[in-house]
């Protein structure tokens, strides 16, 4: 090994003869480098968050009006369940991935993650599975029209997109499994000398907890599919009465997986808030300890409240109680990250650039979609509440207000450090406004349709709910114009800009903020060490 | 009411909005809350919902003042440092307890809703609604009204869905059959579905209760009013589920006498004689009334289908081959597909004629027909 003098960032001087590394193409297919691989991740999720966000708009167009003007009722079924597992498994799982492909080995002092080979072959099986779940809307009979819920009956009826749904979920899920796997390992044996599991910045803990979320619970999900498979196929009968079965085991089965799944989603959300918080606010985070306890109170709760996506399936009250109450109790330590976040700021010294617009809009806008979780959580409220348009505007206020906001926090915060170059403040902060006015026109309206009585997943509506319907469908179509906006602030942030140097942010703490911007392709390859 | 173009339409956003925000009627444009209420329970739900909505509402102040407050307060300025506090238990602790305790409060009058509304013992009615894909059954299996049974689909025509006539007031939330009830009596909601899993949802009266297939389950109201009441399906069934709703008629208990006492003697007049011999001519008028309520949502009325999903029965091998393989198929469905068994949902009678209809309708020439005798021979 070369023991030649090293840089200041840990790089060896005299290994940047990468001969023996291909170019081009296969740069990109063969390789193990966390950069590349984060970046891989990082482009493919907005690829596939324009193509579901097609969906969207396609749908929303369709609900302009009453009638039906653009699409057959199978059709837009098909739009909405593509739509939903797209952007689940397509979009924002894959892109905090990406940000933790990036960041980790970054932040913790490693020098790339620890299973290279096996980080590869995470991303490349996504580009396929993508192709089966976007392809199966050309197949005889279309794609699986049953919400991306996939409850039987209904799912048994389907015709063979529903195979090439369940095949991708697969895909889907093995990859996440080996990201988790990956991310594990590295957090807990790669750290550099002295960053104890206390010491590490908040963004990892949340990753950390999130893997074993995804290992504990993306196995079921892969047996509730294989169910139907079955069931579709050969003869077995675990969600039809007629043998023997119940079409509730499905949605128990699936709830146990899906519920932890939301928190997979923000929790590492919530990682890259605290950090870009702490940073903009030009001081520490507020009770550190309690924000990991918090988050790791939040991850084992997630386990124990799914059927509250299920209180009118007909469960005994006593049940109905039960997951009522343990519900209730996950707001507890949610409110405290909150309130933590909040302390964060008080009393700092606050600066409002990009990153931390869209981590405020976070905190604004998910404690929103909080408080109409709680209010989904009373059982005897919810019966007027589920599948409605209600429950589309929470978990969309958690899931995009919420997980995407963040995304773009951290996508903002690291862009120097990516690129070497600042992005155009004034185009962040106005794609910042966009998509916080356009989210709201879209979803705030949508709680009064619940409330009124709304269904959801219906193509065509009875005329009083005609004018929230318009509100929405204008909000979608500018939501959307305002993303290709990001496109462009990315990619002229790639091709040039004012030069980042290496800690662009005046508050930023972290490892990350050691290395050169743009990071070189290696760093860290001898480890620093943290006091 | 016509809709209005959409230019007018917008120009009325602002009015409408501000009418909204004063109007509680049931099925208003704008609508900001539930519908109004017609049980008692109902409107428990409301004040249940609207206490709530208030706690987080002072919540929401509470927080999000001290954020902006500090979002304006402590921005940066020059010679103004960042404190470097970072911890501080007793604070934790207390936002630990007190949205402990918040919660606390906030779920015993839900417990007591709830107990509430699963109690359907000492029913006056009981009713068994069954979800089809895409109607509704009707059985009223005990209390008075008993043994009536029809069934009740949309009857919006597809015309106004189409865009082709103006939509007519309760577009979408009209059946051809309403459900009828007496007013102030407890009617207990047995759900059960044929197929996939449905949802009997009324608004009103805040009931929701899933029907899963192969097993019944239950749900009661007791409406304190008269009116008309309506609900949707609230569970994805496929391709109509948005077309699938729910009508209440919530009558005076002189008013339901009567109905009950109409729908008996109409029950015996359309019972058809089992030992009537049929001609063909009477097969296909009154088969081809059977298709279009229960066939021409997927096999369309031209017999075109919509393949693969739904095949064409025009020039269909089975609908041109042997009369029991297209029998066994109308009647037993296809197991793994969407072509439901219609022996469940239609008479001897009804399922005889649609199949002469099929046999003869559209290119189809086969010439042949069924009696009812032979469905009711091959039913097992």
């Amino acid at each position: 090994m070369n023991t030649a003098a090293t840089t200041a960032n840990g790089h060896i001087a005299g290994h940047d003869d990468h001969a023996h590394h291909p170019k081009g193409l296969m740069r990109w297919v063969t390789t193990t480098n966390h950069k590349d691989i984060g970046t891989m991740y990082l482009w493919f999720s907005f690829a596939m968050f324009l193509v579901g966000g097609c969906m969207a708009l396609t749908i929303r167009a369709e609900l302009f009006q009453p009638g039906l003007q653009i699409l057959e009722p199978e059709r837009f079924n098909q739009m909405t369940t593509l739509h939903g597992l797209i952007m689940v498994f397509g979009a924002i799982m894959p892109a905090f991935v990406g940000f933790a492909n990036w960041m980790l080995p970054l932040q913790i002092g490693a020098s790339d993650m620890a299973f290279g080979r096996m980080n590869n072959m995470s991303f490349w099986m996504l580009p396929p599975a993508a192709l089966l779940l976007t392809t199966s809307l050309f197949v005889p009979g279309g794609a699986a029209a049953a919400g991306w819920t996939l409850y039987p009956p209904l799912t048994i009826q389907q015709g063979m997109g529903m195979d090439m749904a369940i095949f991708a979920v697969h895909i889907l899920g093995i990859s996440s499994i080996m990201g988790s796997i990956n991310i594990i390992t590295t957090i807990l044996n790669l750290r550099a000398p002295g960053m104890t599991l206390m010491k590490m910045p908040l963004f990892c803990w949340t990753w950390l907890i999130t893997a074993y979320l995804i290992i504990a619970v993306m196995p079921v999900l892969a047996g509730a599919v294989t169910m139907t498979l079955t069931d579709r196929h050969f003869g077995t009968s675990f969600f039809s009465a007629a043998g023997g079965g119940d079409p509730v085991l499905f949605q128990h089965i699936f709830w146990f997986f899906g519920h932890p799944e939301v928190y997979i989603v923000i929790i590492p959300g919530f990682g890259v808030i605290s950090q870009v918080i702490s940073t903009f606010s030009r001081k520490p985070l507020f009770g550190y300890a309690s924000m990991v306890y918090a988050v790791a109170a939040i991850a084992i709760l997630s386990f124990t409240v799914w059927a509250h996506h299920m209180y009118t399936v007909g469960m005994p009250i006593t049940a109905q109680l039960y997951f009522m109450y343990a519900t209730m109790f996950i707001a507890v330590p949610t409110g405290v990250k909150i309130f933590n976040w909040t302390a964060t700021m008080w009393r700092g010294s606050l600066s409002f650039e990009t990153p931390m617009l869209f981590a405020i809009g976070f905190i604004f806008l998910f404690t929103m979609g909080g408080f109409s979780g709680l209010v989904l959580a009373m059982a005897a409220v919810d019966v007027q509440m589920q599948d409605t348009y209600y429950v589309v505007a929470h978990f969309h206020y958690t899931m995009v207000a919420g997980a995407l906001f963040s995304a773009f926090a951290g996508a903002y915060y690291w862009l120097p450090k990516w690129t070497g170059h600042m992005y155009n403040e004034k185009l962040g902060q106005l794609h910042f406004w966009l998509s916080f006015i356009f989210f709201n026109m879209i979803f705030f309206v949508q709680h009064f349709l619940g409330l009124a009585g709304m269904p959801r997943r219906i193509p065509d509506y009875a005329l009083q709910f005609t004018e929230f319907n318009q509100i929405s469908t204008i909000g979608a179509f500018g939501f959307g114009l305002s993303q290709l906006l990001f496109l462009y602030i990315v990619i002229t942030c790639i091709k040039g800009g004012e030069k980042a140097p290496a800690k662009p942010w005046e508050g930023a703490e972290g490892l990350e903020w050691d290395v050169p911007s743009p990071a070189p392709h290696h760093t860290w390859e001898v480890q620093p060490i943290v006091k | 009411m016509t809709r209005e173009t959409r230019g007018v339409g917008m120009s009325r956003l602002i009015g409408g909005l501000v009418l909204a925000l004063l109007a509680t009627t049931s099925q208003a444009a704008y609508q900001l809350n539930f519908q109004e209420p017609a049980t008692k329970l109902a409107r428990e739900v409301y004040d249940l919902h609207m206490m709530m909505m208030y706690i987080c509402g002072v919540i929401f102040v509470g927080v999000f003042g001290v954020m902006f407050y500090s979002v304006f307060k402590h921005r940066k300025t020059p010679g103004q440092a960042a404190a470097t506090f970072h911890e501080n238990t007793t604070v934790e602790i207390l936002w630990t307890v007190i949205p402990t305790i918040i919660l606390l409060v906030m779920v015993w009058p839900v417990t007591k809703a709830l107990i509430a509304m699963r109690d359907s013992t000492s029913a006056d009615i009981t009713i068994k609604a069954t979800g089809y894909q895409w109607k509704w059954g009707y059985d009223y299996v005990k209390g008075e009204g008993e043994g009536i049974k029809f069934k009740s689909a949309l009857s919006t025509p597809r015309d106004q869905i189409e865009g082709r006539a103006p939509k007519g007031e309760h577009y979408l939330l009209e059946v051809d059959n309403h459900l009828v009830v007496p007013v102030g009596k407890k009617v207990r909601i047995l759900t059960t579905a044929e197929d996939v899993i449905h949802s009997w949802f009324v608004p009103a009266f805040a009931v929701k209760q899933d029907a899963v297939p192969g097993f019944i389950r239950d749900t009661s109201f007791r409406a304190d009013r008269e009116g008309t009441f309506r609900g949707q399906c609230a569970e994805l069934c496929g391709k109509d589920h948005g077309f699938m709703p729910i009508v209440v008629d919530v009558v005076s208990a002189e008013k339901y006498s009567a109905w009950v006492a109409e729908q008996k003697t109409k029950m015996a007049a359309v019972a058809d004689d089992p030992s009537k011999v049929w001609t063909l001519d009477e097969l296909k008028t009154r088969g081809e009334s059977v298709y279009t309520q229960n066939c021409a949502a997927c096999h369309q009325p031209t017999g075109k289908g919509l393949p693969p999903a739904f095949p064409a029965l025009d020039g269909s091998k089975i609908a041109t081959g042997p009369k029991d393989a297209h029998l066994d198929i109308v009647l037993n469905g296809k197991p793994g597909t969407a072509m439901a068994a219609f022996g469940k949902q239609l008479s001897d009678a009804e399922i005889a004629a649609v199949v002469t209809y099929e046999r003869n309708a559209w290119g189809n020439k086969v010439g042949d027909m069924m009696q009812p005798a032979e469905v009711k021979a091959a039913r097992k």
